[in-house]
């Protein structure tokens, strides 16, 4: 039993997450009636695959390299321990006994059957998620920083505007029918860790010099073929304006996005053919030109929706906990995962907890159903029965007592999720790849399970230090490769699988797209390359810069002689 | 008789529960072992219509040739490792997947 036990501290105690309303249990209740129908039509025969699939893929459901793949949203990637145990029970009972968590804060099962999948969104539905607009050419699951709420560098909690975007864009008739997908991100912190720059929007929350609240608003970045930062297209859109804003910009991108060229769709496209310029005008013309009297903003439904985010109960403790401080010493395991895992929270006491879903020589982002289940067990026991997906496909525990961390950390440490990696060379972003995705062109898992394995020491790991590495295993860059400091992209070359390497990529508010240093490198020679690349750093680096400190410091030239070095002149790297 | 470069079997899914099938010779196998082989192109002709057919038939979905090489015993193994990896399952969880009930 602890402070924490929700039976003892906090019967009845509010929950940190949005309810849906009696609409919103309707709307998902009803949607999932319709896809049963749906799925009966097309076994019987009524239904023909191409009348079919634009159905399936608007709940979620793909047909991928050996099975279907479900698609589950996880609305700014926040859950409670109820919805991760059922997704647990549906992993058992549904799938192969796992899930794997993604760079969209979502969650894929990865065998389920076609004939099944109205009971698993039933599922869903009974605890209040579904897998609407988790695919098809419509507004994708809204995700926002994984701190948010708990961060000490917050200007105010995203979850609230985030949620406010969710129902403004679910089911949204206009933007139902896009030129292609369309992904928003939101920020309410100092320091960006919902990658907005790399969406097609981004919003950072931001006070003016009236003291107002509301957002930067960022247009066309995006990753796949063709990598873009974004641009800012308004420097602040007051709260009022949110939605209105954001309909004149899916407006205009709905009129001129190309949808000659799929390839060309995404408004990155746009925004780099027309410029910035041209179109912020066509955007400001919309904007006041469009009757706004229908987004017209409602302050008291904002409350009622940021009112569901309220802070949960906190005790009132001392800031730093002098019984972590000594177990931290007595346990030097612990004391790793403190000072990797543990980030500062906003309020005296508590800790924000990241648990990493990469041990070493493991699947990035996979969970077993038992792991769910400790995951979600540790939420209330220690935290409010809150968790949250990362886009760096960890599992966040926001509102951990200082005091409590070295329980919650045997109880990781005995389901296998105690590995004190966050943020270091081994906690990789790594797409599925060719091990399931029908797109994917090279596989990735396994190149990032050689990687992990390779610097397998977690002490030489805390010597290099915060290094991202994403892997994706398709030019379509799910594994956000391009804004990695190392990035790996795998591509068929010659019907052999063939490797990539960018370095500089920067996923932050100082965005920038990483640069191809040789030629590609076989799957064997990847965890050689990368090593090298990291040595380079570490002979380099002055006091305490990062990666991409030393990157921007030292320049692609010299990175890459010692490469060619390495490699014959490039020939074999 | 007009000869392909290398022989070919025809891949599918399995409408219901999304398995990779081969078309045999007497209907969809899950084991590619069991695939029928197309030698020349009126042969994977043969194949891609009755593949065709299936679809509308909403047996299968995802028709396609791929080219294979045949070994000693007879069977089939693809050339391109997209299609190795589709006969087996995921080369990272060989608990899952065909190779994990041993058919390949």
């Amino acid at each position: 039993m602890t402070a924490h036990d929700p039976a003892l501290a906090r019967p009845n105690a509010p929950t940190t997450t949005y309810r849906y309303d009696e609409f919103d249990a309707a709307f998902v209740k009803e949607r999932v009636a319709e896809f049963r129908e749906q799925v009966r039509r097309r076994l019987e025969g009524s239904l023909t695959e191409d009348e079919f699939r634009p159905f399936r893929l608007m709940n979620g459901l793909y047909l991928q390299l050996h099975a279907y793949m479900l698609r589950v949203a996880i609305p700014y990637g926040v859950l409670t321990a109820r919805q991760m145990r059922r997704l647990a029970d549906i992993a058992d009972k549904y799938d192969r006994g796992y899930g794997h968590f993604t760079t969209r804060q979502n969650l894929q099962y990865n065998w389920p059957k076609l004939v099944d999948t109205p009971d698993i969104l039933e599922a869903l539905a009974e605890v209040e998620m579904h897998a609407i607009q988790t695919s098809g050419n419509c507004i994708r699951n809204v995700t926002a920083d994984h701190f948010s709420g708990v961060a000490p560098d917050e200007i105010e909690d995203p979850r609230p505007t985030a949620e406010f975007l969710r129902q403004w864009s679910s089911a949204h008739p206009e933007f139902s029918f896009l030129p292609r997908k369309f992904k928003i991100a939101v920020t309410g912190a100092a320091h960006d860790r919902a990658a907005i720059m790399v969406h097609d929007i981004g919003l950072a929350i931001e006070t003016n010099e009236a003291g107002e609240t509301g957002y930067k608003v960022v247009v066309g970045g995006g990753l796949g073929r063709s990598p873009f930062v974004g641009k800012a297209i308004r420097d602040f859109v007051s709260r009022a304006d949110l939605l209105a804003y954001l309909e004149a910009i899916l407006r205009v991108y709905n009129r001129f996005g190309r949808r000659d060229n799929k390839y060309k769709a995404r408004i990155k496209i746009l925004v780099h053919e027309k410029g910035i310029d041209e179109v912020r005008q066509a955007v400001e013309a919309e904007f006041a030109a469009m009757d706004r009297s229908v987004f017209s903003y409602d302050p008291a439904e904002f409350e009622r929706i940021a009112a569901f985010f309220a802070p949960p109960p906190y005790e009132t403790l001392t800031a730093e906990s002098e019984k972590l401080r000594a177990e931290s010493v007595a346990h030097p395991a612990f004391g790793n995962f403190v000072d990797v895992n543990v980030s500062p929270h906003k309020v005296p006491g508590y800790a924000v907890v990241t648990v990493s879903l990469k041990p070493i020589g493991g699947i990035p982002g996979d969970a077993t159903s038992q792991q769910m289940r400790v995951l979600a067990d540790a939420s209330e026991r220690f935290g409010f029965g809150e968790l949250r997906i990362s886009h760096e496909q960890n599992v966040i525990l926001p509102h951990v007592k200082q005091d409590e961390l070295f329980d919650l950390w045997k109880t990781l440490d005995a389901a296998g999720l105690a590995t004190a990696n966050a943020g270091l060379v081994s906690d990789i972003i790594s797409c599925p790849g060719l091990d399931y995705c029908a797109l994917a062109t090279a596989r990735s898992i396994p190149v990032a399970q050689a990687i992990s394995r390779r610097f397998s020491d977690l002490s030489r790991q805390r010597r290099i230090g915060k290094l991202g590495i994403k892997i994706s295993g398709c030019i379509n860059a799910c594994g956000h490769h391009h804004v990695g400091a190392i990035g790996i992209l795998g591509l068929e070359k010659k019907g052999q699988e063939s490797y990539q390497i960018t370095l500089g990529g920067d996923p932050t508010f100082s965005a920038a797209i990483g640069e191809i240093v040789g030629p590609g490198v076989t799957a064997d020679q990847v965890p050689d390359v990368i090593e090298h690349i990291v040595d380079f750093y570490l002979a380099e680096r002055q006091e305490n810069e990062t990666f991409i400190q030393t990157w921007r410091r030292v320049g692609h030239a010299r990175f890459k002689d010692v490469l060619r070095r390495e490699g014959e002149d490039g020939a074999d790297i | 008789m007009t000869a392909l470069k290398h022989p070919q079997i025809l891949f599918a899914s399995d409408l219901a529960d999304g398995e990779v099938v081969f078309l045999g010779q007497a209907g969809w196998e899950r084991d590619h072992a069991r695939a029928r082989i197309a030698r020349d192109k009126e042969g994977a002709g043969a194949l891609e219509a009755f593949g065709k057919a299936e679809i509308a038939a909403n047996r299968v979905v995802d028709v396609y040739l791929a080219d294979v090489e045949i070994g000693a015993d007879g069977a089939p193994t693809p050339l391109h490792y997209r299609e190795k990896m589709r006969i087996k399952g995921p080369s990272v969880r060989r608990d899952l997947g065909k190779q994990a009930r041993g058919a390949a």
